[in-house]
């Protein structure tokens, strides 16, 4: 079967400054599978990840070449307007940033930007899927009104993927999620990114090879802002093409 | 022995005493062949001698200062002749007044010799006693030095020691600040007390008018002044009020661009320019209230067919909320700005824009560190007085008309004790009144803005 390809870039060049942080990308990314992003700290993985949605805009000294292309859309064409970009790709950070608000208004607050919700039952209902398919429902459906930075680390981190996938995007970014979680947290998110894997596109930032193994479908390896390698999750691990890959994975590099 | 050149022996003693705990340190030192050193380096145990030194000395010194005119007064009392008490005309402590105020050098003709005498044996008194304390501080002070520098040893530890002096000279200080708050607080206490054993509580805090004359003769008219501070209260009010309408709008916004539109280099130009708002002398915006904004608005308000006083709550109010609106913007701006930009982030991965950031995640993240700015510029503008007494006057209207006179607590506290007053008048003592009344409102301000301010600062941490 043909993998149909959501996100492709070409010729990604990226600067911040003067430094060039990532060269002639060429990436294209599988729609309703996982990939990870994986290479050592400062490499231009999130970098690159942060261009899929263009949220480096706000970064005043970033500049950006080349196409990515988003169902065959250029994202970076000068007439589209990335806020709306941005619903269709969702994000999930580091650090858990659910908003100073409570639970149901962290979830709904994607749904009532963009006017997703016709009337109030509609929203309550938007924002009960939303939950369940985080995995939260059940552990927060008590206390819905109290603020979202009550909740544990893990919590707060299935909150803001609830978050994201309240306004139904079609991708969801994820830049080291699990990064700030303890073993049982990230066990429970990475089995949400398998569960979720099966509606969305996910790419997912990592410094955890063990989990680019467990959780990715294909796994492309980036080393000083370029990308080495990309390929079949299990291909990179078992039998990298590249030299610099197997330092990497096996520890020498990194 | 003088002051300068008890100054000069003790500083020379000073210096000698911490020579000498360090030399002494440095010999034992030398002294110890086998095993260890003192547990100390030798400058702590200079140190350590040296405060022997302050330590008595300043404490006899503050007792003096504290209790010199008690001790005077007794010697003085024991040596006046009792055919001067008798002969002089008035109660006693106003002839010890007498003999303190006369100069035996330059006398008044006519004085009494016995008085004369009297005042010689005063000033020698003084200077007397003054070289006595002097030479004892020193003696005493050498004394305690030299004592301590026995405990020399490889037992003693000076340089805890001398951490133990630090910690106390820090807790001393501290207390010095908040010992001053409580004294300023029990004597506006005092005074307010005595103002209302002439004045009923009530009738001033409820009254309607204020008129805070009182009799020079008897039989004046109208002789008893009315103390209701109500048209006081609300005349703050109101020019607090009109303030708040100019500063909180204009800070906040002004606050929100700077944090989150203005470029970087326009935000280090704008803030210091912000900043230079509030350092202007109040006594230039009053000027500027009451020459150039007042004026102003009278012309424009009459061209609109109402009537306005010259002096208006509306000027003055306007000018202060000028004057705040630094407070408001640079403490909201930093509030702003600290909202941790993983939340900014969070809503524009969202698909938020710029303006539904700020106003559904930023604004109501920071909401607790502006509503704190703006309870601390609250308390900044009820404590305000120089523009008011410009541009407002001092007549105590009882209006909510923001056109007319009005007048502010500050401003009344000012005209009650500005000229020759009795002290013991209850127009005087109303000033008392008035001014606990203004610390306790800016207190309860305060701590409910710090309140929120903590509040706010848990969050992120």
């Amino acid at each position: 079967m043909k993998e149909t390809v959501k996100i492709k870039s070409k010729k990604l060049n990226v600067f911040y400054g003067e430094k060039k942080a990532l060269s002639n990308i060429n990436l294209e990314i599988p729609e309703r599978k996982v990939t990870s992003l994986i290479g050592p700290s400062g490499c231009g993985k999130s970098t690159f990840l942060r261009c899929l949605n263009r949220m480096n805009d706000s970064i005043e000294i970033c500049k950006v070449e080349g196409q990515i292309f988003v169902d065959e859309q250029n994202i970076y064409e000068k007439n589209l307007d990335p806020v709306l970009l941005r619903a269709r790709i969702g994000m999930v950070f580091q650090k858990p940033n659910p908003f100073p608000k409570s639970i149901f208004e962290n979830v709904a607050y994607g749904p009532k930007i963009h006017g997703l919700a016709n009337s109030g039952d509609e929203l309550n209902n938007l924002v009960e899927v939303s939950l369940k398919k985080a995995g939260l429902y059940d552990e927060v459906k008590d206390r819905i009104d109290e603020p979202g930075t009550s909740l544990s680390g893990g919590q707060q981190q299935r909150l803001c993927i609830a978050r994201a996938i309240a306004v139904s995007p079609e991708v969801i970014l994820m830049d080291e999620p699990c990064s700030a979680l303890d073993p049982i947290a990230t066990a429970k998110i990475e089995e949400l990114i398998d569960e979720l894997s099966k509606n969305y596109t996910i790419v997912i930032v990592t410094h955890s090879m063990q989990q680019a193994a467990r959780v990715s479908n294909q796994t492309a390896f980036f080393h000083m802002g370029s990308l080495i390698e990309v390929g079949k999750t299990e291909d990179v691990f078992s039998m990298p093409k590249e030299k610099k890959t197997q330092d990497y994975i096996t520890g020498k590099i990194g | 022995m003088g002051f300068w050149s008890f100054l000069i022996i003790f500083c020379f003693l000073s210096f000698y005493i911490h020579w000498y705990g360090t030399t002494k340190a440095l010999k034992i030192n030398e002294d110890i062949t086998k095993g260890s050193k003192l547990p100390s380096l030798p400058s702590y145990y200079g140190t350590y001698s040296l405060l022997w030194l302050l330590l008595p000395s300043s404490i006899i010194l503050i007792c003096w200062f504290f209790f010199k005119p008690y001790i005077i007064d007794i010697f003085l009392k024991e040596s006046i002749p009792l055919s001067l008490v008798d002969n002089f005309k008035g109660n006693p402590s106003m002839l010890m007044d007498t003999i303190k105020a006369t100069n035996p050098e330059k006398i008044f003709p006519g004085t009494n010799p016995l008085i004369i005498d009297s005042a010689a044996y005063y000033q020698t008194l003084t200077t007397n006693s003054d070289s006595y304390v002097f030479l004892l501080v020193l003696v005493v002070g050498l004394i305690s030095s030299l004592v301590s520098l026995r405990k020399v040893s490889t037992f003693f530890r000076a340089r805890q020691a001398v951490e133990k002096a630090n910690i106390n000279l820090l807790i001393f200080c501290s207390v010095i600040a908040i010992i001053t708050t409580i004294g300023i607080v029990f004597s506006l206490i005092f005074e307010a007390v005595r103002f209302f054993e002439r004045v009923p509580f009530f009738d001033f805090l409820f009254g309607l008018a204020w008129s805070p004359q009182t009799a020079i003769r008897e039989d004046q008219i109208a002789s008893q002044g009315s103390f209701g501070a109500i048209p006081i209260f609300t005349g703050t009010l109101l020019i607090t009020l009109v303030a708040m309408a100019v500063a909180i709008p204009v800070g906040l916004l002004s606050a929100i661009y700077l944090a989150e539109y203005a470029r970087p280099t326009v935000r280090k130009t704008f803030k210091p320019i912000l900043e230079i708002l509030a350092g202007v002398p109040t006594v230039v915006y009053g000027f500027f209230a009451a020459i150039t904004v007042g004026p102003f608005l009278k012309d424009f308000v009459s061209s609109l067919g109402l009537s306005m006083a010259s002096e208006s709550a509306l000027a003055a109010g306007g000018v202060m909320g000028i004057m705040i609106i630094p407070f408001i913007s640079s403490l909201s701006d930093d509030v702003i700005t600290s909202v941790p930009t993983s939340l900014r982030d969070g809503s524009y991965a969202m698909g938020a824009t710029k303006s539904e950031t700020i106003k559904k995640v930023i604004l109501p993240a920071a909401l607790p560190g502006i509503v704190g700015a703006i309870l601390l510029a609250i308390s900044r503008a009820i404590g305000e007085t120089m523009i008011v007494v410009m541009a407002a006057g001092i007549a105590a209207n009882l209006t909510a008309n923001p056109l007319e006179a009005v007048t502010t607590v500050t401003v009344q506290i000012v005209t009650l004790l500005v000229g020759d007053q009795e002290f013991d008048s209850a127009k005087t003592l109303a000033a008392f009144a008035l001014g606990i009344t203004l610390f306790f409102v800016t207190l309860l301000l305060n701590l409910y803005a710090l309140k929120i301010v903590q509040k706010y600062r848990e969050r992120y941490e």
